[in-house]
């Protein structure tokens, strides 16, 4: 069979698609003749306490959580994996609560308590998960991990504060720290090298320890 | 994402008169999907309200027995609420069942209603997609469809509601209240409240122009085994191929709404008359006038199993 | 040091640092955030610029032209260039699509530009305002159609894996045909996407001509080598640094987009620059795991022994691509007289396909394992006993060739008995757990080992510090952790006293990460230097004779001084190579796994879920017991991930890649993963190297997927062929619902 002509593609585009140029991320040559219009950024000043100092920044209205605390604080331990919500390798401890700081606005968290993984320990002192991921060699590549590390100490918080989820029996009981538990709530932390197994055991040992 | 210009509200009616000020801004609360949109220009306001201090962050009980979810209640907490749990046992499995703690915790009763579409040629710019550039065409239709609607599709979509909190309403009959950017308020019952796709399906919601949801109203419990059961290809953290929320009476009466298979939160009343004649008989009559594709077609019978498995467990 | 002897008594045997399961000596740093990836290096170059890449909204064209005169005003922009800017730049080594320049579109979201701004939110907003004209042109998306015509094709994954177009032993139809037990089964697996989590990302900044990437690279000299042709420029002006990897599994094995646009954003802009790939174009900008449709045929006689085995495979590739090698495996695996091996290759115009962890192996035996039992299903024998009977201490096309080790019975045994394989019921869809079907699943691992030359340099100082020096990467394995073991072990000296720097291309030229063959040879490397060392020491201290390391102190003919002594008058430098001679050729040099799954299938919906695995290897000495158990959980778990959700899905029409984000393109999560258990046998592979170990890595890939498969046909009676197992593909044959 010959390869359609090209103007056949573009009629079959047209009948697959249902659009006149489909691939085409938009605007023929002649729509770019209209006078530039290029909105100015809005600035914003914002302050938080990150790891228990207090941050004033001023910002691109569009900047993230996340690249507020990469770019302009240069606290690199929080990830950027996907910047969509997906990963988890954000994940930050607002307000005593774990959020994805990829999907938030920098501005919209004024007088915010952040914690980062710098701020449950450092290489000198290491918060007892940091030290349990060590042990039970909860990371490969490490890219995950302080994300991971920012979740799994949230975890047990939310399991102490009795907040369910999708695994319970019995959803109006108590949660407790069981491995199904542990693994359904870290969901929301992919770990590529497949490290899973050894942070449900890490998360075992201070969950036990606490207990 | 486009600049935008950011301004933070303490009321309601100060949010109201913000959005009449500003035609074209939005208001933003979680943000984690509008955000999400927003990087791909997919969303492209020029101004963002944020409305996270505006209050309307409790439950609290109705003079009829039932809750009023205020609009900026966290997923999480709406889950974790003592009377959700113990009076609409399906609405917290169902917030539990999507998404991940971490944005459970940011995504807020309203902002759940209001998620878009998670169709990857709507995510795609480079694809025609109605629903985000209207009269582009649908590049879905013929192409990779597995996650897409079965039931309610109209030739310009295919789109499916991501949410699962919102099927549990819909079985629930909850009410959505509003406040119009004049200050006028109103209530839209969640079954009226979603769109089918049709020849708009850019418009997702009958919400009008900077019109703001001040809460969620669920009708007092109505008892019976409940259920919000997911399947989906991983364990967690992933949207649903379907979803079934269903409550279940001890006569053998119930209702019954599905998720991930139509452009909003699917429920046929009259469907409902068929329990106790079992699955197949309720799946025949909630999927009547489906019009699945090749990719999909599966939908068809895993609806079915999948409402067989929860009656076989409401009977157990 | 040429290694062309197998290994005798040497420092290492002692086994007093190397072979414990020693924490990792990076492990402080990546568990406070404070271990450097790419991105994150402020402080290796100042007034960085922000670098956004512009993909290709078609599959297969030509660009027309770009209108940049919005992108161009937008606030902050400091510099865009467009692929029409220059010609197209030259192919590295290592790749098969072009990185940029020129007119032509080989692939979706193929870099067309990059735009440099100063902040990523400037950047990323310009980027958006450029308006491309494209012509379109038909391409091919569609393998199954391709196929048809795809002639035959030999190649290698680069990675140990190889066969040529066609290969014959003795009469595989003819023995075939009189088989009086026959499997003839078609097999497919999908494209796959390394879904890494730390993006492709890079900065790059010129002084005069010299060029320095802080990038994520597994190999750092290949890609050093490649930068250069890409760029045009002398090998000698570029430098790259990747100490920390966020994850590469193949991906980052070669020089991608996000390097090359650095430095020619960073060349335009007169400024440093910094970018990453947006996580929404990885999938199709770089490189992809091909898919493939294999055909297995085996005849068996009734006692069950192989007379014949064929394994022919199918997959697609951009011009000048190379066929995934899924057949390698199978010239080795099993006995069977008569053989056939072929692979076809069909031009596509889908995205590069390249090397994705244990390339070949890993689809290889998702389809090779399931025939297996297939077959012993036919047979009526227990598919570990099946396999056992079929177990070849000899390369079945050339007898004369022994493998070095193959202990595939004793992790066949060992893994039986301690999964609790004789309580499967061998007849299927009989295991009820409550609404779940359960069932047990065993296959076989396989990955070759492979020898590549490494070299090193260690540093003692007057402290008695140890320093190793190596271009090598640590890409989640656990590299520095292994390098240090080593050279402690070599030097007589606690783990603490050593340091490891790795991954800059001005230290000597490692094996590189890939393959599974790291850490074999980067820590053979490490032995060789410190061979030369402790050479230095002993003369600097005068001593001669039979020199013993032990515990900072070195000690010869009665004599006994501190290691730290030696270098009181200056550091010892000490520098060498590893290299080999034909030993990985007079003998075959394999891994060897047996892998055991237990999966529950729901009998209403389908739904899949792992519920223990087991891993029993066979892969030489094990360098560090943690981490090598780490690597092989972490294949164990992208084996779940390639038997149950992975596939990127093809737009047939359009030529690209749908689901191209981490919500869409779904990966295990911690739900998905059960109760993981491995076992390392006792081995030493004195033919391997020094360090007598091989690699594990991607053995612990390579044979899951079919264990998975078989176990899901144990729990059902339903034999899936088309990977993923989702469960739309079980529910026609499920048992009724009431």
């Amino acid at each position: 069979m010959e390869p359609p002509s090209e103007l056949e593609l573009s009629r079959r585009a047209v009948l697959v698609g249902g659009a006149a140029s489909v691939a085409v991320t938009a605007v023929p040559a002649a729509h770019a003749q209209v006078t530039p219009r290029v909105a100015q950024p809005a600035v914003a000043k914002v302050s938080f306490e990150v790891n228990g100092a207090t941050r004033s920044l001023e910002l691109d209205t569009r900047t993230t959580l996340l690249d507020a605390l990469r770019e302009h604080l240069k606290l690199n331990g929080t990830k950027k994996g996907c910047d969509q919500g997906q990963c988890g390798a954000c994940t930050v401890i607002v307000d005593g609560r774990r959020i994805n700081s990829c999907l938030s606005l920098a501005v919209m968290h004024e007088g915010d308590k952040i914690t980062t993984v710098e701020g449950l320990g450092t290489p000198d002192k290491l918060h007892p998960m940091q030290a349990a991921f060590i042990k039970h060699d909860g990371y490969q590549c490490g890219y995950c991990t302080p994300g991971q590390i920012c979740s799994a100490v949230a975890v047990l918080d939310e399991i102490k504060a009795g907040i369910p989820s999708h695994v319970a029996d019995d959803i109006t009981a108590r949660p407790r720290v069981t491995d199904m538990e542990v693994r359904e709530r870290m969901s929301g932390n992919l770990c590529r090298c497949g490290a899973y197994s050894n942070i449900a055991e890490a998360i075992s040992e201070v969950a036990g320890s606490k207990a | 994402m486009r600049p935008f210009t950011y301004q933070r509200v303490s009321s309601p009616a100060e949010a109201a008169a913000a959005a009449a000020q500003m035609p074209g801004a939005k208001f933003i609360a979680g943000g984690t999907n509008l955000l999400d949109l927003m990087k791909l220009q997919i969303e492209a306001p020029a101004h963002l309200i944020d409305v996270n201090a505006i209050g309307l962050d409790r439950i609290e009980k109705t003079d009829e027995g039932g809750l009023r979810i205020g609009a900026l209640v966290r997923n999480t907490d709406l889950a974790a609420h003592k009377k959700v749990r113990e009076d609409y046992a399906m609405l917290s499995r169902a917030l539990l069942a999507g998404a991940s703690g971490q944005l459970r915790n940011k995504a807020t009763t309203a902002g759940n209603l209001l998620q878009r579409t998670r169709c990857p040629y709507f995510y795609d710019t480079n694809q025609p997609c109605n629903k985000r550039q209207p009269g582009s065409g649908c590049a879905a239709i013929g192409g990779y469809t597995r996650q897409l609607a079965v039931v309610g599709v109209s030739d310009a979509c295919i789109a499916t509601h991501p949410s699962d909190m919102a099927v549990a309403m819909r079985a629930l009959d909850a009410t959505v209240e509003t406040v119009k950017p004049n200050g006028s308020s109103r209530r839209i019952p969640i079954a009226d409240f979603h769109r089918l796709p049709g020849n708009t399906p850019h418009i997702d919601t009958n919400l009008q122009a900077g019109e703001l949801i001040t809460a969620v109203t669920l009708p007092k419990p109505i008892g019976g085994k409940q259920y919000y059961r997911k399947v989906r290809d991983r364990a967690s953290y992933a949207f649903a191929l379907v979803s079934i929320a269903a409550v279940i009476q001890r006569d053998g009466s119930g209702r019954v709404a599905v998720g991930g298979i139509a452009h909003k939160p699917w429920r046929v009343e009259t469907a409902e008359a068929e329990l106790p004649r079992g699955a197949k008989a309720v799946a025949a009559r909630l999927l009547a006038g489906a019009r699945p594709t090749e990719d999909n077609g599966f939908k068809i019978p895993l609806v079915e199993r999948t409402l067989g498995a929860v009656l076989s467990e409401a009977r157990a | 040091m040429k290694f062309d002897t197998p290994a005798g008594a040497n420092p290492i045997d002692r086994m007093k640092v190397v072979g414990k399961p020693t924490d990792r000596i990076d492990g402080k740093l990546k568990t406070t955030g404070t271990a450097p990836y790419a991105y994150e290096r402020h402080d290796v170059v100042p007034n960085q610029a922000y670098g956004y890449v512009l993909g290709s909204a078609i599959a297969k064209g030509r660009i027309n032209r770009f209108d940049l005169a919005e992108a161009k005003a937008a606030p902050g922009v400091l510099a865009i260039v467009t692929t029409l800017d220059m010609p197209r730049l030259k192919r590295g080594q290592q790749n098969i699509a072009y990185l940029f320049g020129g007119a032509a579109i080989q692939h979706y979201h193929q870099a067309i530009a990059i735009v440099v701004a100063e902040t990523f939110e400037q950047a990323r907003a310009a980027t958006a305002l450029i308006r491309v004209d494209y012509a379109r042109e038909r391409g091919r998306f569609d393998l199954a159609t391709e196929a048809k015509t795809a002639p035959l094709f030999g190649g290698s994954s680069g990675e140990g894996s190889s066969a040529p177009p066609i290969e014959r032993v003795g009469n595989f139809e003819g023995a075939f045909e009189a088989a009086p037990v026959k499997v003839d089964s078609v097999y497919t697996t999908p494209d796959e996407t390394h879904a890494m989590m730390e993006p492709h990302a890079t900065i790059a900044a010129w002084e005069g001509e010299k060029l320095t990437l802080w990038t994520s690279n597994q190999m750092i000299a290949w890609s050093k080598g490649d930068v250069a042709i890409n760029l045009g420029i002398s090998p000698k002006n570029v430098r790259l640094d990747s100490p920390f990897i966020g994850g590469g599994f193949g991906g980052k094995l070669f020089v991608r987009s996000d390097a090359v646009l650095a430095a020619i954003g960073a060349k335009a802009a007169k400024r440093p620059v910094k970018l990453a790939l947006s996580r929404p174009i990885i999938a199709n900008n770089t490189t992809h795991r091909p898919a493939t449709i294999q055909r297995i045929r085996i005849g068996a006689n009734r006692d069950g022994k192989i007379t014949a085995i064929a394994h022919e495979s199918t997959s697609g590739n951009l011009p000048d691509g190379k066929p995934e090698t899924a057949v390698s495996q199978t010239k080795l695996l099993y006995a069977g007289e008569n053989r056939l091996i072929a692979m076809r290759l069909a031009e596509m115009d889908l995205p590069e396909g390249n090397a994705m962890r244990a390339p070949g192996e890993a689809p290889g035996m998702m389809a090779l394992e399931v025939a297996m039992d297939e077959a012993a299903e036919q047979l009526g024998i227990d598919p570990v006993e099946f396999r056992i009977r079929n177990d070849t201490q000899f390369d079945p096309e050339d007898p004369k060739r022994r493998f070095s080790q193959r202990q595939l019975v004793e992790c066949l045994r060992q893994g039986a008995t301690r999964f609790g394989w004789s309580r499967r019921n061998p007849k299927p869809a009989q295991i009820r757990d409550g609404r779940w079907l359960v069932g047990m699943g065993v296959a076989a691992g396989f990955r070759n080992n492979l020898l590549m030359k490494s070299a090193a340099r260690v540093r003692l100082d007057g402290r008695g510090i140890v320093t190793v020096e190596t271009d090598m990467t640590d890409i989640g394995t656990g590299t520095y952790t292994i390098l240090a073991q080593t050279a402690a072990e070599m030097m007589g000296l606690p783990i603490e006293r050593v340091v490891v720097k790795l991954g800059d291309s001005d230290f000597p030229v490692s094996a590189g990460s890939g393959g599974q063959w790291g850490a074999n040879n980067s820590t053979a490397g490490v032995y060789a230097a410190c061979v030369k060392l402790r050479e230095q020491v002993a003369q600097r201290l005068g001593l001669t004779g039979d020199v013993d390391f032990t515990d900072g102190q070195v000690r010869a003919g009665g004599r006994s001084v501190a290691l730290a002594d030696a270098a009181r008058g200056g550091e010892l430098v000490a520098e060498d190579t590893i290299e080999y001679g034909d030993l990985d050729k007079t003998q075959q040099q394999s891994t060897f796994a047996a892998h055991f799954v237990e999966a529950a299938v729901d009998a209403f919906t389908g739904e899949i879920r792992v519920r223990r695995m087991l891993a029993v290897c066979a892969a030489g000495r094990i360098l560090n017991p943690k981490a090598a158990r780490s690597q092989v959980i972490g294949a164990m778990t992208m084996g779940v991930g390639a038997a149950l959700m992975e596939e990127l899905a093809v737009d047939k029409r359009f030529g690209f890649f749908v689901n191209h984000d981490l919500a869409t393109y779904e990966v295990p999560v911690h739900a998905d993963i059960p109760y993981q258990e491995v076992i390392f046998l006792d081995e030493v592979d004195p033919m391997s190297s020094p360090m007598k170990a091989k690699g594990v890595g991607e053995l612990g890939l390579c044979g899951v997927g079919g264990a998975i498969a078989n176990a899901v046909h144990n729990a059902t009676g339903i034999r899936v062929r088309n990977y993923p197992i989702t469960l739309d593909k079980l529910l026609d044959r499920l048992p009724e619902i009431a």
